[in-house]
């Protein structure tokens, strides 16, 4: 017997082809995927902890500054980062990137008329501590249109990206916003199967709020955990 | 016990450089990058390689906001991380990363060295994330080397694919110590992906 990572989920998960997102159909893998079993090349996996944090890494009203602050509503992102059975991951990386509050990203092919910020610049990371906990400064994201169909826009979200103990608990995911009513009309939100979508919105907190300062979202995470099965050989 | 659901994954979108690669694009304040194409920097054994390849859409056309990202023992087959009880080179990582949004022809390229069998029954090989804008989660791939064919002959993943579909799996050895390995999506020559 041995611990062997969990399947990925994939009734929550969103397919590889969603017609309604119109860039998945070309995109994503047709032909059945073939099972792979989990050696030492699987269950190992990038480690970055602590020494890949520095500065105001985790600090996005901070770490873009030229000559002021930036503009928008400062907000404060934490959560935890957990296994399937609920046993917190510490020293896990994770990596965000968002749109400035007017909803441009600073990347070259961003064509959206709306102003750069110069002392934004949209990413950030931070590692977990011993309780899995993480938490971000940031600028609350704005909305901003894309080309999918007419007058599309996504909500606003920041994007998250995590490696977790082993290279098969790797998530790229996005944080969305409660109440937006934009999540309604999104496709890329609306390819998470029902029963899990609300996954991937956070809540407002008035614990995490700090006051006269900013608003709190909490936002946790949840990898593929591991069970005692037996291993493949 | 109840066991919480995984976080479902979303796509990283069309501007993940930034946040995942912003020194490889050129982004001058903000983040520097924790993994890029040269994995090889510094006093690391082994022999240098470069692997480079472009990933293609159904339609055949290459895509040029794509990120690929690879993890590899070093070259004695021994991984950086605790699993391993070995531990690796300790120069080398194992982690490179590299968008295809810079590279006048799109291309991905890994600077590295040529990976030992990690155990008995592998064969050198690469593990491969491939994500993109239009991926609504990532894909799993290996890559394996075109001038090891006895050890990719007895290899265990290798075996469990369709004989006719190994070769989208094999990186072909090209000038010095170049391989090329291309990324189908889709079509008649569709890249393995794997269920991990
Ligand atoms: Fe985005």
């Amino acid at each position: 017997m041995n611990d062997t990572v969990n399947p990925r989920d994939w009734a929550g998960q969103p397919a590889y082809i969603v017609p309604e997102y119109k860039s998945t159909p070309l995109r994503g893998p047709t032909k059945p995927l073939i099972p792979l079993p989990q050696t030492l090349s699987e269950v190992t996996g990038p480690v970055y902890g602590h020494e890949a944090v520095t500065g105001n890494d985790a600090d996005l009203t901070r770490n873009g500054r030229r000559n002021g602050e930036p503009l928008g509503e400062r907000i404060i992102v934490a959560g935890r980062v957990l296994d399937e059975d609920g046993r917190p991951l510490p020293n896990t990386l994770l990596e965000i990137w968002q749109a400035n509050a007017g909803g441009r990203y600073i990347h070259a092919t961003d064509q959206h008329d709306a102003p750069i910020d110069p002392n934004f610049f949209g990413g950030g990371r931070c590692v977990t501590d011993a309780e899995g906990r993480y938490q971000f400064m940031t600028i609350k994201p704005g909305a901003y249109p894309w080309p999918n169909h007419h007058n599309a826009w996504r909500p606003n979200h920041i994007h998250f990206s995590l490696f977790g103990p082993s290279f098969l608990t790797r998530l790229v995911t996005q944080m969305y916003f409660p109440g937006d009513p934009l999540l309604d009309l999104d496709p890329i939100f609306l390819a998470t199967p029902a029963e899990t979508r609300d996954l991937l919105v956070s809540k407002f907190s008035l614990d995490l709020t700090q006051p006269n300062y900013a608003l709190g979202y909490r936002f946790d995470i949840v990898l593929r955990g591991r069970s005692a099965t037996p291993m493949e050989a | 016990m109840t066991k919480l659901r995984q976080t479902p994954s979303q796509t990283v979108g069309p501007y993940f450089a930034y946040g995942l690669s912003p020194e490889q694009y050129g982004y001058q304040h903000g983040l520097t990058s924790i993994a890029g194409h040269d994995m090889a920097a510094g006093d690391v054994e082994g022999q240098q390689i470069r692997i480079e390849g472009r990933v293609f859409d159904g339609a055949g056309n290459v895509i040029s906001d794509a990120l690929i990202e690879v993890w590899q023992a070093d070259a004695l087959g021994r991984y950086a991380h605790p699993a391993d009880p070995r531990g690796s080179n300790s120069n080398f990582k194992g982690f490179g990363r590299c968008g295809t949004g810079t590279d006048p022809q799109n291309r991905f390229w890994f600077d590295t060295i040529k990976p030992g069998a990690p155990e008995a029954g592998q064969a050198p090989h690469l593990s491969v994330i491939v994500t993109m804008r239009g991926m609504l989660l990532h894909a799993f791939t290996r890559i394996y080397f075109s001038d090891e064919a006895s050890a990719n002959a007895a290899d265990k993943v290798l075996n469990a694919v369709p004989a006719e579909r190994r070769n989208t799996l094999i990186a072909t050895k090209r000038d010095g110590n170049v391989y090329r390995f291309d990324i189908h999506m889709q079509g008649d020559n569709e890249t393995v992906f794997f269920d991990a």
